[in-house]
This record gives structure tokens, C-alpha cells and sequence, in this order.
């Protein structure tokens, strides 16, 4: 999943909690707008997303597709995470990175969605993000990193009499 | 009720430690004022006016008598040995120190608490019936339902970040006691010809600067599906909600803006995408989260006679006590709104007393009301004047549930930094006009709902009488309106967004301005006829004929000095 890091002239966190220095002058050779990819589908191999891109059309294009940023204007602007599980629901198994706004106490949940790497915003400490994808051990929700809900994979417990 | 297994607990301890993790970062000057906001806001911590406020989940509106006592505590210790409990059945600490909040968290979670989304742009506690699994009208009893949504949204990686908060409300009831028009998403579960559970859906209700019914998209869902289609219906909020304007954020804005058709279409589409993968709900796994709903061991002696003939008794049982689907049962309401304090108030010493009551009365556990009173559900009949005694003796005894005086209000002005206006002392100025319960009787049912600005979190659209605080010219001045009906059979089953009478008032007219008002009700009323339906047969004419006739909105006198908080800590002090 990590052949693809040569494209931003930045430091990139993996999903397992691995940072990964990329190569100098990469960036934006194989990570066009969306408009540019859909106008020529063949020139690429990586697409840069923002919120308010329609996913949906790339859908007959995800099995082409090495790279997918969706970058994240803001903190608060949730969009990039349902384009993200739609992505990972419509079949996209490259690599997906979120860039821009991204702060260590949003790796977990960008994980879930199904971001697999996370270009940082640069003032963020590799020690917290590494600690930040470790925090949490479990979850009740299916989502992309997690095909069943907590109760389908193991035995819950039942009330107590 | 139900009770953590060991992935609850992990869950909500590990979000403790995250918690403290980022205060001990935004202390440190690690994390802007800017990127800790949302992050606390999470977990339910305020800025207010004096002081951080917390709000503390109650799930659905059941407590048990432990986790009382832990609020009792916690108001005892890290506030001013009171707490205040909220519209949305949660509960509200106002002189909390930041610095105590990760000690707080981790007090509640040993009693399977938190404060998990109960602020934020996220999934709020899901509210619910607060008679659910007790009252004789119900169709099915939603805790389940509630639990499964509770635990599906708690965390739900996908919608952490919506446009605007969201509220969800299920009601499983003939009567709806939890307003399910009135919010984000309103689920009413029903049961089909053929018997089989399922869900009407409404979306798009709520209150706030642009009141709306909500509308449904669903007639009926099947119960395995309701995850899959809640997240669909986030999943088009959360991408196509309005994120330019906090004011246009709520999904009723999208709804209103694509049409609902267009709206239930979009939802449709993707949910054709999830309908039967893992967000299906299974069999066992509904029946694992109904073995915690199992009846208590009631007893089966039946009915039996009221132990007491005396007025003020029996005048109690009439407003407090309600039916139970048990013979010889009832729910006992307990009014948290006595003349002198702030509506949904309650002290660490009357936590304690309602804790012990739940145990020697019922089975240990307690219920919420989204009128902010306290309800033991299981009482036996002969027993009532017993606990009538003791409820009274503690100040919880007013018997003025569903009259003008159980007035819904928010913290308003006195404590909340959003608030235009305050709500407290004008929800105490009509009680303390209007404490002739004679009178208050004679009046019948009537909901008199106060918000001290437009988010409405003293849901003034849907009061029979609603009063919203607006300011003027740096001065503070409440709007009036008639009619409001939130769904429940005291608005005659309708649901309906109050009108605005006029101009608005000074806050030292609002007493004369509702007097004009149960003047023309009076005046106007057939033989037992409620206010709310007087109102929707002759209409808000005379109402506002009257009232202008004889209240002029005048110019606020500013030596007319306001209420400090000073007096009401008083007040609670000397309860």
C-alpha cells in the first residue's frame, strides 16, 4: 500500500502508526483534481478529492486507482469522512490518505472510515499521532477497518440475573 | 435497565483517558483554545457564563438509584450541591472546574456513565418515553431500540463531524411523550398487520430558529433495519447539509431545500447500498440488549384502594401519580419545579432522598422526563401515601405536573453564554403569581415552555404558552406565542409550532401578559375544555385582543434591575 508515497514532499503516518518521509518533488505527478481525472481517466493513477467533490464518480474508476487524497479544509468539516466509506464501500482498496486540517485526535476515526495514511498538518507530534492510533482497542460499529459490528464478533454478555 | 459488559466499559474508559489526554494537552498550551473546543464540546463540557458547565448523559431518561447517588456527589463536590436536569432528560453541572473533569468522567464511568456526545456536532443522547417498559398505552417498548441506536451512534466514526448536532427520539407509546416531530430524526415504533415490529420515520422536526414538524419518509421500516437507515439518512445530511451557515446547518434546512420527496429519495439510494450488510440488526443481539429490559418482580396482588381519602393527598395522586401497565401499580412523577427555584433543579440532598425512595418504593430505578421532573415508575398503590409524606417533606411534592406552574425552562441568561435573555426569573415570577392551586386546577393542563434565546432549548415553539427571550437594543424582551403542541395528549395529540401574539414584552409584564391570556381562556373555554384546544377552536384573536387591550409593550425601565444568580443560590441553599 506504501509504493504510493512519492507524491508529497512531506512526512506521511500509515495506518500501523509508521512514519514515512517522502521523496522531494513528487507531489501532484500522479494526484490530479477530480476534473482533470475524469476528463482523462487514463493520465493518472491518483486522484486529490475535496469535500465537495461527488465521489460517486469515480466509481467506475476506483479498480485504476492507486492514490485518493481528500483533504480536510477545516477540523470541523465531516465531509471527507463519508467520502471515505463510500469510497471503501464502493469497492476503492488503494491507498487513502487525508490531508490538510489533520490533527492527532482525528486518526482514530479516520482510520475507521478507511483512510490508510494521514499527511499531519506539521505542527503535529509524531509521538501523540502514534499514541492517538493506538488509544482505542475496540468499537460497536461495522466500518471500513472492521467488516462486523462488535456484537457479531465476539459473544456479548447478556443481563445478569 | 442495561448494564455495561466489558466492551462498554473498555469504550468509555478509554475515552476517559483520551479525555484527559487532551485537557492535560490544552493546559500544557499544547492545543489551542480553537482545536479543544470541538474536543470538549464531545464530551459535553461548556464555557458558560461563572463557570465550565457539564452535561451528563442520561440515556433514554433511566437512572438507577446508584448512579444517583454518584450525581449526588458530584454535585456535592465539584459543584454547588445542586445540578440541573435538561429537556433532552440530561443532566447539567454549572460550577464545574475544567481541571476536575477527567476525575469526574471517571467517577461516572464506575457507574456506567458518561458525557459522550452530549455537545458537538454529533449524535446527541437519544431521547425516549419517559413512562417506556411501564405505560398502558404502549405499542413496543423502545429502550431496546434506544440502547442499540445509543451504542451504533456512540463513536460512529462517520458522523462525528455533521454540519450541525443531531437529535434522534423514539417513541414506542399511542400517545408520543418524546415529541418525535420535533426532532432530527423521530422513530415511532409500530407494530404492522401481520404483527411484525417496525418503525414510522419522521425527519426534519425541531425547534430552533426555524421551527418545523417533521415529515415522514418512512411509513414503516422493519426494526433489523433502522441502523442502516439512520446512517443513510446522516450519510446524505453529512454530505449535503449546509456547512456555510451555523443558522441553515440542520438537516430540516436540507430536507426543506431538496424536498422531502427528493430527501427520502437520496436516502433510499443509499440505503439500497447497506439493507442487509452488518448494520443489520440480529435477532440475538436485540434479544441480549431486551434481557436487560426484563420486568421487574412485580407483585401480583393486584389492584388495590388508595390508602388515604385526605384533599391534599388525593389532590397530589390526581396531578402526580400515573397509570402503570401492572395492576397496582403507578408512576409517581416528582415535580422539580416548585415555586422559588429553577425549573429541573434538584440538590444533592434530594438526589439521595429519590435514590433511597427508588429502592424502598420500586426497584432501584429512576426516570427522567423531558418536561424535567423525576418519575419512579413502580409503586404500589397502598404505599403512596407513605412516599406522599416523604415527598413532600423533601420539596418535591408540588402537585402542579402538566399545570401552567411545571414550567419547562433552560438555564437561560443567568448561566448560558448563548442565551439572549434569562428564562429563570420569568419562569419564577409566573410561578409566584400563579401558586393558587385551586385556581391552577380549575385551569386545567396547560404547558408554559421558556427559552432564553432562539436554540430553543425550553422548547417554547411547542408550550401551549411559549415565551422566547429576545434582546433589543442591548435590553432584554420575551416574545409571546399560543398554541405550540407538542404530539402528547395534553396538546390534544397534535403537533403544531406556537403563533406569535405581538410585539414583545418587558420581563416585569410577563405575568400580567399570561393572566390576560388565562383571562380570555376563562372567558372563552367550553365546560373542561384544555387552553391548547381553546386556542386551536377560536384562535389566537381574542387571546391577543385581550392582551393588548391591556398590556402596552413598554419601554424597559432600566432601574428595573434583574435577578442575579446571587439569589438563586440562595434559594437552593435554603432548600
Amino acid at each position: 500500500m506504501l509504493q504510493a508515497l512519492r507524491l508529497q514532499p512531506a512526512r506521511v503516518l500509515t495506518r500501523d502508526g509508521k512514519f514515512v518521509d517522502l521523496p522531494e518533488g513528487g507531489a501532484s505527478r500522479d494526484s490530479v483534481p477530480l476534473t482533470d481525472y475524469l476528463a482523462q481517466p487514463a493520465a493518472a493513477t491518483g486522484v486529490s478529492l475535496v469535500a465537495t467533490d461527488d465521489v460517486r464518480s469515480l466509481t467506475p474508476h476506483l479498480a485504476e486507482l492507486h492514490l485518493i487524497t481528500v483533504n480536510f479544509d477545516k477540523l470541523g468539516d465531516g465531509r471527507g469522512y463519508s467520502i471515505a466509506a463510500v469510497l471503501r464501500r464502493n469497492g476503492y482498496r488503494g491507498d487513502l490518505r487525508a490531508t490538510g486540517d489533520v490533527l492527532v485526535d482525528q486518526l482514530h476515526m479516520l482510520r475507521r472510515v478507511g483512510f490508510s495514511s494521514f499527511e499531519l498538518r506539521a505542527d503535529q507530534p509524531e509521538d501523540l499521532a502514534r499514541a492517538a492510533l493506538r488509544r482505542h482497542s475496540d468499537a460497536y460499529q461495522a466500518a471500513a477497518d472492521e467488516a462486523l459490528p462488535a456484537y457479531r464478533r465476539a459473544p456479548r454478555a447478556g443481563a445478569v440475573a | 435497565m442495561y448494564r455495561y459488559d466489558i466492551l462498554d466499559r473498555t469504550l468509555v474508559l478509554e475515552r476517559v483517558a483520551e479525555y484527559r489526554d487532551q485537557v492535560r494537552r490544552y493546559l500544557a498550551g499544547q492545543l489551542s483554545e480553537d482545536e479543544f473546543r470541538p474536543l470538549r464540546l464531545r464530551n459535553g463540557l461548556y464555557i458558560q457564563r461563572h463557570a465550565p458547565m457539564l452535561r451528563i448523559a442520561v440515556p433514554y431518561g433511566v437512572l438507577s438509584a446508584q448512579q444517583l447517588r454518584t450525581l449526588a456527589f458530584i454535585a456535592r463536590h465539584h459543584d454547588r450541591g445542586y445540578g440541573h436536569f435538561t429537556t433532552r432528560q440530561n443532566i447539567q453541572f454549572n460550577w464545574i472546574r475544567l481541571e476536575e473533569t477527567p476525575d469526574i468522567l471517571a467517577r461516572l464511568a464506575e457507574v456506567e456513565m458518561h458525557a459522550i456526545q452530549t455537545s458537538g456536532n454529533c449524535v446527541r443522547n437519544i431521547t425516549s418515553d419517559e413512562y417506556a417498559g411501564i405505560a398502558p398505552d404502549e405499542i413496543v417498548d423502545p429502550r431496546a431500540f434506544c440502547e442499540i441506536l445509543r451504542q451504533w451512534s456512540t463513536f460512529h466514526p462517520e458522523f462525528n463531524w455533521l454540519p450541525r448536532k443531531f437529535k434522534i427520539a423514539i417513541s414506542g407509546a399511542r400517545e408520543d411523550r418524546a415529541a418525535v416531530a420535533f426532532h432530527d430524526i423521530g422513530l415511532q415504533l409500530l407494530r404492522s398487520p401481520a404483527g411484525e415490529i417496525g418503525f414510522r420515520v419522521l425527519v426534519g422536526g425541531g425547534m430552533g430558529r426555524t421551527p418545523m414538524v417533521g415529515s415522514v419518509i418512512r411509513e414503516f421500516l422493519p426494526w433489523q433495519d433502522f441502523l442502516a437507515y439512520v446512517g443513510s439518512i446522516l450519510r446524505v445530511y453529512n454530505l449535503h447539509g449546509r456547512r456555510d451557515n451555523i443558522y441553515k446547518a440542520r438537516i430540516k434546512i436540507l430536507v426543506r431545500a431538496l424536498g422531502v420527496e427528493e430527501f427520502a429519495r437520496q436516502v433510499e439510494d443509499d440505503f439500497a447500498y447497506s439493507q442487509g450488510g452488518p448494520e443489520t440488526v440480529t435477532k440475538q443481539e436485540l434479544e441480549r440488549v431486551l434481557s436487560h429490559f426484563a420486568s421487574p418482580p412485580y407483585s401480583t396482588a393486584g389492584e388495590a384502594p388508595l390508602p388515604s381519602q385526605e384533599r391534599p393527598f388525593l389532590r397530589w395522586v390526581e396531578r402526580s401519580v400515573r397509570p402503570h401497565r401492572v395492576p397496582g401499580y403507578r408512576a409517581v412523577v416528582l415535580s422539580l419545579k416548585p415555586t422559588g427555584i429553577a425549573p429541573g433543579d434538584v440538590t444533592a440532598v434530594q438526589l439521595e432522598a429519590v435514590a433511597d425512595w427508588s429502592e424502598r418504593y420500586g426497584f432501584g430505578e429512576v426516570r427522567v422526563s423531558h418536561e424535567q421532573n423525576l418519575i419512579l415508575p413502580d409503586v404500589r398503590v397502598e404505599r403512596l401515601h407513605a412516599l406522599w409524606l416523604e415527598v413532600r417533606a423533601a420539596g418535591l411534592g408540588t402537585p402542579n405536573i402538566g399545570l401552567l406552574t411545571d414550567v419547562i425552562a433552560c438555564p437561560g441568561g443567568d448561566f448560558c453564554s448563548l442565551a439572549n435573555a434569562k428564562s429563570i426569573p420569568i419562569a419564577q415570577s409566573i410561578q409566584q403569581r400563579f401558586d393558587d392551586l385551586d385556581f391552577l386546577h380549575d385551569l386545567g393542563e396547560i404547558s408554559l415552555n421558556i427559552s432564553g434565546c432562539m436554540n430553543s432549548c425550553g422548547h417554547h415553539h411547542v408550550g401551549h404558552i411559549g415565551i422566547l427571550g429576545v434582546e433589543k437594543d442591548g435590553a432584554e424582551w420575551y416574545q409571546v406565542s399560543i398554541g405550540g403542541a407538542d404530539g402528547s395528549e395534553a396538546a390534544g395529540g397534535r403537533n403544531a409550532i406556537g403563533r406569535i401574539i405581538g410585539p414583545s414584552f418587558a420581563a416585569e409584564q410577563v405575568p400580567d401578559v399570561i393572566a390576560r391570556l388565562l383571562e380570555t381562556f376563562v372567558d372563552a373555554r367550553d365546560e373542561g375544555e384544555r387552553f391548547v384546544d381553546t386556542v386551536a377552536r377560536v384562535g389566537i384573536g381574542p387571546f391577543k385582543d385581550n392582551v393588548y387591550r391591556h398590556v402596552t409593550p413598554a419601554q424597559r425601565d432600566p432601574a428595573a434591575a434583574s435577578a442575579a444568580p446571587a439569589e438563586r443560590r440562595a434559594l437552593h441553599e435554603a432548600t
